[in-house]
């Protein structure tokens, strides 16, 4: 294998793996801080065990999320440098950015939260978990306008055969960004929400048949995970549809890659599913189950639409941005090759169909959990924890399918064409790679994805005995283990609440 | 004044901060099965540094991103020449984090004995990268005309970069010792205290060798004045900690990696990355920077951001201000 799939692979296998533990991060905390909340403004015990629990896992599942990005942050200069150089002057910016106004919030103030739970005034405390929460938020925020710049670059002139920022605050409403933010966000809320419902449906469903005095706990966390995972997908389903519409405008061939479109339709009929081979160009008899009209109504809010197929598509493109690549050494094997500038058609229909369909089945086992919970009901067979347990998986995957669909989606571009935009910004990803040695990232391939498996076991594997630990499992013992008498008024020789 | 000047500094000054911070911490997990006797006085060492080391490690992830935005092809020249030695330190930088959280999440002896293995390890090998990774930017590459590396993997590697690593090693050590002795208390105090005097001298040689050689290379009329600073603050800090004066000791040592720094990047400029081939090659601060624009977008959030972060993070430090011993540590609680 080349550099260039060699770093492909890895830029993919990294990301997908710090995007598992990225939403769970991003829409636990910002429960946990409600949960904390409620508890001060209560005073209620319930939304304390809450708040500890959930806090817990967040925390077992923080750690990855950062040791992960750290490599995100350093790939780029060391898989991608020609692209770093090409694009620094404007991606680099929100990057900064995201270091300095997010990430030090962050891990500052989560520091300040573990820890502080003896040292701080409960409304300090509390402040603190908000700010590392909505920290989180921020970060998403900045990163999402980098990634969005690439796939629709504003902002930027052409100077001296590079694009240079003249905007920032195009770069930072960019109107791709704008909605694909608030759908990642709608996305890590979803990935949250199913892994409230699953652990607290476990949980009520095995102790069943006990006085269990956690039941409250673990029903107003089933119940908040269900309305969340209802909301999030219908926010999905509203950004999703902004979304399909820009693309429809931005980058009409990961529409028509989308939906394996080959010939120009117009009404274009939105395929549902497909049998056989959606990746033959000659797909006429692929598609079974359409429904009529749907995509145009999606890409352009009018069921008479016309939208291009691939074959069209491919002559544009052609005749836009060439037709072979440039004869330049540091091509290796595509200089001078002609450009294919059809994505992966069935990793593209299928992701998005995938996306979709998971998320939709996600919040639909949330209502059906509720339903069967109501009125202190909890059902006696095994298939009810097993249905919730799995339904965890499948918002994280629709979240991979939806990153695989996008990025995969704007192939070969590493930086795709604004079509109203400015000549010369654009890169394909067989221009971006470093000038490295092959065994040089199949090391990093290799150790990293070695690494990364390993931890992810050990996660999951911490996760699991936390779950079966149950409240007990994070609230110490109420009277403290060293009870020299004086209990008021806290001396320094008090055992910290928390410590590693 | 030019605004690339003023990054070029600004990175110097994030460089200093990460080596400032994450040194004591390194320091403390290179130290854990040398002063830690038993599993509580481990626990110790670790909850001093508990609520800190993450937000510690951003400075690096700033660092880097600064480069990124500010100097675009000394962020692509850099992290792409010197891969492997990265890769260790991100590899190592995984490790670490993950043990530092899962370490106690487990009531057994093998489990935590694993992740102690982790933490030292994780803690040894990031200041050797780090060091090796900033003297080759300071000491230079044989670099083509796009600003790419000539030659093997390993043209990093050579003997005055191994230097540089072994000078983040040593004072990483030491300013961890300082540390420990600075926030516990009993015995574990003055067993680090001992331990930060005894080794200091050895600990610091190559740190201050860096800096020499540097000065004889590439070095300004001005950079003697920094260089002196950090002979005078490794002197200062070693005369403390035998007086008993924790606190001083560990602010003279944050004086020599600051005024290391200093002599380094001050040394460095006007290049950022220089060619030791073709010094036509070299990345300077005025070849690889952003434009004007970006640069000052960059220098309006630094303006706001830095300070704010200096403060936050400092009340932190505030909060947190209290030594710690063996009987803070309270009972082991985890789920059967
Ligand atoms: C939509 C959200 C999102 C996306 C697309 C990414 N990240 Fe991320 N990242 C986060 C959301 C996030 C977070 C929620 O803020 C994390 C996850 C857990 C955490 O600790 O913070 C984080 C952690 C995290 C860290 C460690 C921060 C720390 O030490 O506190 C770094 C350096 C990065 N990320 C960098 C990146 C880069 C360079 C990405 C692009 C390729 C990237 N992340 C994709
Ligand atoms: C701001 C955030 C992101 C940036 C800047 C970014 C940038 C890149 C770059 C430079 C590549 C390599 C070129 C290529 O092969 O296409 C890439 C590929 C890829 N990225 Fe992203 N990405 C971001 C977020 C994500 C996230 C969060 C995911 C998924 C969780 C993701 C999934 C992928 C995948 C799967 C590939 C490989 C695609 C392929 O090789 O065909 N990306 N991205
Ligand atoms: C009706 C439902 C949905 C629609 C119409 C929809 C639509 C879209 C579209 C068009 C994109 C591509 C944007 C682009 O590349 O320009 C996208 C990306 C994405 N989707 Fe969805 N989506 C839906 C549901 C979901 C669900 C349920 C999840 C996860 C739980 C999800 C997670 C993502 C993610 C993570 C991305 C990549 C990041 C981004 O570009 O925002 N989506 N979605």
């Amino acid at each position: 294998m080349e550099v260039l799939e060699l770093a492909r692979w890895q830029f993919g296998i990294t990301t997908v793996y710090h995007f598992l533990m990225v939403p769970l991060t991003i829409g636990l905390s910002i429960l946990v801080a409600g949960m904390q909340t409620a508890w001060v403004r209560t005073g209620n015990e319930r939304y304390l065990k809450m708040t500890k629990f959930w806090g817990k896992l967040l925390l077992v599942n923080f750690a990855m999320g950062v040791v992960t990005g750290i490599v995100q942050e350093f790939q780029f200069g060391m898989n991608w440098s020609a692209y770093s150089r090409f694009v620094g002057d404007v991606f680099g910016a929100p990057l900064a950015m995201e270091g300095l106004v997010a990430f030090f919030v962050e891990s500052t103030f989560l520091g300040l939260w573990i820890f502080g739970w003896d040292r701080l005034s409960k409304r300090v405390h509390l402040a603190c978990v908000w700010a590392f929460s909505l920290a989180t938020v921020a970060s998403a925020y900045f990163i999402l306008a980098a990634n969005s710049w690439m796939q629709h670059p504003v902002g930027v002139e052409f100077v001296d055969g590079k694009p240079t920022m003249n905007s920032i605050w195009a770069v930072l409403t960019n109107n791709t960004a704008l909605a694909a933010i608030p759908h990642t966000i709608a996305g890590t809320f979803s990935v949250a929400a199913a892994f409230l419902v699953g652990i607290a449906a476990w949980r009520l469903w095995r102790k069943r048949k006990e006085a269990d005095e956690d039941r409250k706990v673990w029903r107003s966390s089933l119940k908040l995970g269900t309305w969340v995972g209802v909301v999030a997908f219908g926010v999905l389903a509203i950004t999703g549809d902004m979304q399909g519409k820009l693309m429809f405008e931005q980058q009409p061939m990961k529409m028509a890659a989308a939906e394996a479109l080959c010939h120009t339709e117009k009404p274009a009929s939105f395929s549902i599913l497909a049998v056989g081979d959606v990746a033959n160009a000659d797909c006429e008899s692929v598609k079974t189950f359409t429904v009529p009209a749907l995509l145009s109504f999606l890409a352009h809010n009018d069921f008479s639409t016309e939208v291009k197929g691939v074959e069209d598509l491919v002559g544009q493109y052609q005749e836009q941005y060439g037709t072979n690549y440039p004869d330049d050494p540091a091509l290796g094997e595509l200089a001078g090759k002609p450009i294919d500038y059809v994505p992966n058609l069935p990793v593209t229909y299928w992701g998005f169909r995938t996306m979709i369909g998971f998320g939709a089945l996600s919040a639909g086992i949330g209502v059906l959990a509720l339903w069967l919970t109501r009125r202190d009901r909890i059902p006696n067979t095994k298939w009810f924890p097993r249905m919730t347990l799995l339904g965890i998986a499948l918002p994280f995957i629709a979240n991979s399918a939806g990153w695989i669909f996008t990025e995969m989606g704007r192939q070969p571009f590493v930086v795709v064409p604004n079509p109203t935009g400015v000549d010369g910004v654009w890169m394909f990803t067989a221009q971006a790679v470093s000038n490295v040695t092959t065994g040089e990232v199949w090391t990093s391939l290799i150790s990293l994805t070695l690494l990364y498996a390993v931890l992810g076991v050990v996660e999951v594997f911490l996760m699991v005995k936390y779950v079966r630990g149950g409240i007990e499992g994070v609230m110490p013992p109420k009277k403290p283990d060293r009870d020299d008498g004086g209990d008021e008024g806290k001396s320094d020789d008090d055992a910290l609440a928390f410590a590693y | 004044m030019d605004l690339a000047i003023v990054w070029f500094c600004v990175i110097a000054l994030f460089w200093a901060g990460y080596l400032f911070l994450e040194g004591f911490d390194f320091g403390v997990g290179m130290l854990l099965p040398v002063l830690g006797r038993d599993n509580t006085e481990r626990r110790v060492m670790i909850n001093t540094i508990g609520p800190v080391w993450d937000g510690n490690e951003v400075w690096v992830i700033v660092a880097g991103g600064a480069m990124f935005a500010a100097f675009p092809a000394w962020y692509a020249g850099l992290f792409s020449s010197a891969y492997l030695p990265l890769l260790v330190v991100l590899l190592a930088l995984i490790g670490r984090g993950v043990a530092f959280e899962y370490r106690g999440k487990v009531d057994t002896e093998r489990w935590r004995r694993t992740w102690d293995r982790v933490i030292v390890l994780g803690s040894w090998l990031p200041p050797l990268g780090i060091g090796l990774i900033i003297s080759t930017t300071v000491l230079g590459l044989p670099l083509d005309a796009d600003g790419n590396r000539v030659g093997s993997a390993f043209e990093a590697v050579r003997w005055d970069t191994l230097l540089g690593a072994v000078a983040i090693v040593g004072f990483s050590i030491v300013h961890g010792a300082a540390f420990l002795a600075l926030k516990t208390d009993g015995e574990l105090r003055h067993r680090a205290r001992r331990l930060a005097v005894r080794i200091l001298p050895v600990a610091l040689a190559p740190l201050l060798a860096l800096v020499v050689l540097v000065q004889v290379r590439e070095g300004e009329a001005w950079t003697v004045a920094p260089v002196v600073v950090v002979f005078l603050a490794a002197a200062v800090a070693w005369w403390r900690l035998a007086k008993g004066r924790e606190g001083q000791a560990f602010a003279s040592l944050g004086v020599a990696i600051v005024g290391a720094a200093v002599a380094l990047f001050g040394a460095l400029y006007p290049d950022v990355l220089p060619s030791t081939g073709d010094p036509a090659n070299s990345l300077t601060v005025s070849n690889a920077s952003s434009s004007p624009y970006t640069l000052q977008v960059m220098t309006w959030v630094a303006a706001f951001g830095a300070p704010a972060v200096l403060v936050y993070q400092g009340w932190t430090y505030w909060v947190f201000r209290k030594r710690i011993s063996t009987h803070h540590i309270p009972k082991v609680h985890v789920p059967r």
